[in-house]
């Protein structure tokens, strides 16, 4: 059970760029209540999806860089990442169907 | 993934501050509780930087109010689950919940709380630039407009609390309102007139917002003169009332015209053991102390509804359990 963790502007690339598996990235502040409230979420996701998807959380707030790399504008955001391009994007807070659906599309070989 | 029927005393559907106050009345009066949310505990308060207007909390963030309400209430035994209540029905004197995951409830009385969201300006452009600077969260997306020019739209409490908050970011705020006054509480008035960046716009309405991949401006027409101009703004953020969230209930409950539930002093509507907290009442007074307020009055009336209408507490919740 892998639980979400952060990542920055320097690993970036490594961790969500250059990764093997697709890669859903959770953009949040910890000032930004609905991202507060989609963690638990996200986590649950994590733990369904082990092994299909790898889970991590960027906090915009020390990570501008990334941030303005990918347009964001509102949080939370969340970004699906496949062999390095962004494949799907969820903005604000979506109940866990409505994620689920997403994600589902979103890893469909021929999508 | 349909399951067998979980059955509880109460449930609670909405897990805002009418909710988790319920929540914790219906715990602590020892019946089997569930509060059912569609998204995360904390409803409209967890947008809120700053609550100042919660007795005994000089100033606390409305997030931090909200979970604090979900543990208080979690501690005494209320359960959670998250899914979308589509369907309430009556069926031998208890009430069957539907999901649209297709999870089904039993509960011997229901307190319906499920809040309020936002209304949208309805304009063109405000759906496709949604995200890319059209916002409805100062608290999510401010920090994203720093030193640049925004937009605030309404005239009560949350649009002068919000862009009072994107002040802190943003190096000008126009703060347009459709009407010569505002509503919002005459502290907050207060504020916003002592806040040199703002900008009041008055007696106009936004007709469009502009921009390609991100929003540049808003069309804007003033309603006494009828001029039409247009606002370079990076960000609209809109604050304009809110509607209740009632649809899934529609020809179930009797309701006003905004869709905001009739009940009596009691929280009570006229499907006996089907009560209705908070913002999505009629004459509600859309704060968190009330709300709170109101979920407490409903979970004590729902908590003597059991007892009068199954039995002396404890109640037996097996199956098949005899009822009076």
């Amino acid at each position: 059970m892998a639980k979400p963790y952060e990542v920055t502007d320097a690993n970036f690339e490594n961790e969500v760029l250059k990764a093997a598996t697709p890669v859903l990235v959770d953009f949040w502040a910890p000032w930004c209540g609905p991202c507060r409230m989609v963690a638990p979420v996200v986590e649950e996701l994590s733990t369904e999806y082990d092994g299909k998807v790898k889970f991590v959380k960027l906090n915009t707030d020390d990570n501008i860089q990334t941030a303005t790399k990918y347009g964001i504008r509102s949080i939370p955001t969340l970004l699906v990442f496949k062999s390095g391009e962004p494949v799907g994007q969820i903005i604000g807070f979506r109940p866990k169907s409505d994620l689920k659906k997403r994600l589902d599309t979103v890893l469909q070989p021929s999508s | 993934m349909t399951e067998a029927r979980k059955e509880y005393e109460i449930i609670i559907v909405g897990g805002g501050p009418a909710g988790l106050a319920a929540g914790l009345y219906a715990a602590r009066a020892r019946r089997t509780t569930l509060l059912i949310e569609r998204k995360g505990a904390g409803g409209q308060i967890a947008l809120t930087a700053a609550v100042e207007n919660y007795p005994g909390f000089d100033n606390i963030n409305g997030f931090d109010l909200a979970q604090a309400m979900h543990q208080q209430a979690e501690k005494y035994g209320m359960e959670t689950a998250y899914g979308d209540v589509s369907a309430i029905a009556q069926e031998d004197g208890r009430h069957v919940l539907r999901t649209t995951d297709g999870d089904e409830y039993v509960a011997k009385a229901v307190i319906l709380s499920s809040g309020a969201d936002y209304v949208r300006l309805d304009v063109p452009g405000e759906e496709r630039l949604t995200g890319y600077g059209v916002s409805y969260c100062a608290t999510c997306d401010a920090a994203f407009f720093k030193d640049q020019v925004v937009a605030v739209v309404g005239g009560g409490d949350a649009a002068m609390d919000e862009g009072l908050f994107v002040a802190r970011y943003a190096s000008k705020l126009y703060m347009i309102h459709r009407r010569d006054q505002l509503r919002a509480s005459a502290i907050l008035q207060e504020r916003a007139f002592a806040q040199p960046k703002m900008e009041f716009v008055w007696n106009t309405v936004v007709e469009e917002v502009l921009g390609g991949d991100a929003v540049t401006g808003v069309r804007v027409r003033n309603v006494v003169t009828g001029e039409v101009s247009t606002l370079d703004v990076g960000a609209v953020f809109v604050f304009i009332g809110l509607t209740p969230n009632t649809a899934y209930l529609r020809g179930t409950l009797r309701m006003d015209e905004g869709g905001h539930i009739y009940v009596n002093e009691w929280m009570e509507t006229e499907v006996p053991g089907l009560f209705a907290a908070g913002d999505i009442r009629v004459n509600s007074a859309r704060q968190v102390v009330s709300a709170a307020g109101d979920g407490a009055t409903a979970a004590i009336r729902a908590d003597h509804y059991i007892t009068d209408h199954f039995g002396k507490h404890p109640a037996t919740v097996s199956a098949g359990a005899e009822r009076l």
